[in-house]
């Protein structure tokens, strides 16, 4: 487990004045559970966008397995294994899920850019993508726009389009942001579903799904990272109960 | 959607076939297209003049319709393919099919050219670029009069017969058989590339440009490829439009034809492969009636339709019957 699938170190970024990544070193090792939590505006969704090319660091590394990918475009870092989900759904409202599903594995599998092929020919994209979303039990929902699907459905989906991309490292961006209390288990049941060879780290609120699902977490404030532990570390922190737990979260 | 019998194990492949299968009515159009050869035979040359613009619509759909991107310049390439087929015939060969391989090459090598620009830009930009190319490569063949003839328009093109048998006809017969089966056949590959893996890519850029990166798709790249061959079309039509009046007028490079095609295309439908067809038809057959009734005034008519179907029928002339078919089948089941 000491294997490190992605680390980071001194990542900077300013926008004007204000420091939304300061000096960030972390490192992810293969197949861990990090939760990164912190108060709104604390530049989680910045580092997510950072490690995955969407911003330009100020300065710093990007490291994935032994590889420098600071300079690599964002859509490269997703064929090395490094990929990401939104945290507000940014999906394909027109295609169904099957038909978005198979355009990531096709994607993928270097077929995306087939013209000549009839989409129907690819069985084998298609097949796989059904698999996916039948895993993330999405499979009898697949036919339908995804404009039409439930809520919680189209949080799936997020996480299935992330999974046809066969990460190594994948980073949620609240997975179950917007979902009700009582629903999002399920969604946090599909995420302790995903193969313990993948890396994840994911950024949440719920401070009881943090403490279930997390191996590690990171706390974050105002561009920072505060501290980082265990979750019975993290609990224990006094720093930690004052800018976070302490107003009042758990 | 119910493409699987019921009880059998799920097959995502049927689903994606049934999605692309010819349909009845499909084939009852393109059979539709052979009936102005008996019911209308004094209206052929009008009938090749919309199998082009349907082309050219269909070019422009690519763009518009499957990848999201609008352009108010298309007119450049149906420009460039004309202005090549015209010259190559007028300066001695004469050969019609491969002059439309000749001008759909320099056409989609122009396009390719123009497409480093577009990668870099989108919105407003993109709009304001492509009406500046199209006002720019106008006023370049307006300026070049000893090669474009300029606003006399390109005289001398002598186009040779088709297979060295069928003659280009005062009546459009051959005319009209030739654009027909080159619309066909373009339309037989543009139809293949929209039902394939790169064509629901397209559609995954027109739905979601921030989702595509983060699937690992090379944007820039994807979006050269889509205006090479949007651009290859749109000449292939510029070049039949050039080869069957035999002459080329430089509005074919105007803002004015980019703009109409436009309006056929939102007319019909976007997105939706026969929309461009039906709104070049409907567009051309509006233009010669109502054109003959009052030839000032017509596009007080057109101005009228258009609002009229965006209004009530935001996604063009196809787009409303699919809703109202939808509608009928559900209230049945």
């Amino acid at each position: 487990m000491t294997e490190i699938a992605l680390s980071t170190s001194g990542l900077n970024k300013k926008f004007g004045s204000l420091v939304v990544a300061g000096d960030i070193s972390l490192e992810l090792p293969r197949g861990a559970r990090y939760a990164l939590i912190g108060p709104n505006g604390a530049g989680k969704t910045t580092l997510i966008n950072l490690m995955t090319g969407m911003l330009a660091p100020d300065s710093g590394k990007i490291t994935l397995g032994t590889e420098d990918i600071t300079a690599v475009p964002p859509d490269v870092r997703v064929k090395r294994g490094l990929v990401r989900t939104f945290q507000i759904n940014t999906l394909f409202p027109n295609l169904t899920p099957l038909e978005a599903v198979t355009l990531a594995v096709c994607e993928r599998r270097g077929e995306a850019g087939v013209w000549w092929k009839s989409l129907p020919s690819c069985k084998a994209a298609a097949d796989e993508a059904y698999g996916i979303l039948s895993s993330l039990r999405l499979g009898e929902h697949c036919e339908r726009p995804t404009k039409q699907l439930a809520y919680g459905q189209q949080r799936l989906l997020e996480i299935a389009l992330a999974l046809a991309s066969k990460p190594k490292v994948l980073l949620l961006d609240e997975p179950a942001a917007g979902v009700p209390k009582e629903e999002s288990g399920e969604l946090f049941a599909a995420v302790a579903g995903i193969s313990s060879d993948i890396s994840v780290l994911f950024i949440e609120h719920d401070m009881e799904v943090v403490f279930r699902f997390a191996s590690r977490i990171i706390v974050m404030v105002s561009g920072r990272i505060l501290v980082e532990g265990t979750p019975d570390e993290i609990a224990a922190n006094e720093r930690v109960r004052e800018v976070y737990l302490g107003s009042g979260h758990v | 959607m119910n493409a699987q019998t019921p009880g059998a194990a799920f097959n995502p492949q049927e689903v994606l076939r049934a999605q692309v299968r010819w349909r009845a009515l499909e084939i009852i159009f393109w059979v539709a297209t052979l009936a102005p050869f008996v019911l209308t035979p004094n209206y052929l040359i009008l009938c090749s003049q919309i199998a082009i613009a349907a082309l050219f619509a269909l070019s422009l759909d690519l763009l518009v319709g499957y990848s999201g991107i609008v352009s108010l310049g298309h007119a450049v390439y149906f420009g460039v393919g004309a202005y090549s087929a015209g010259l190559l015939a007028k300066h001695g060969w004469g050969e019609p099919i491969s002059g439309l391989l000749f001008a759909s090459v320099v056409t989609a090598l122009v396009g390719y050219l123009i497409s480093f620009i577009m990668v870099r830009i989108t919105h407003f930009a993109l709009i304001m670029v492509t009406v500046g190319l199209c006002l720019l490569f106008g006023e370049i063949a307006n300026s070049l009069h000893d090669v474009t003839g300029g606003d006399d328009g390109l005289q001398g093109v002598k186009m040779w017969s088709i297979f060295g048998i069928y003659r280009f006809d005062m009546f459009g017969r051959t005319a009209y058989v030739y654009t027909l089966v080159a619309t066909f056949l373009s339309f037989l590959v543009l139809r293949r590339i929209i039902n394939s893996p790169f064509g629901l890519s397209l559609r995954g850029m027109r739905e979601n440009q921030r989702r595509m990166p983060a699937i690992g798709v090379p944007m820039k790249s994807r979006l050269q490829v889509v205006y090479v061959i949007s651009a290859c079309f749109a000449g292939l039509a510029g070049a039949l439009s050039a080869q069957t009046t035999q002459f080329v007028a430089l509005d074919a490079l105007s803002f004015q034809r980019s703009a109409e095609v436009l309006v056929m295309l939102i007319l019909g439908g976007a997105g939706r492969l026969y929309g461009g067809l039906i709104g070049a038809a409907m567009f051309m057959v509006a233009r010669d009636q109502l054109a003959d009734m009052n030839p000032q005034y017509w596009y007080f008519w057109l101005g009228l339709l258009l609002v009229i179907v965006i209004i009530f029928l935001p996604n063009g002339i196809l787009g409303g019957l699919a809703a109202l078919i939808d509608r009928v089948r559900s209230r049945r089941s």
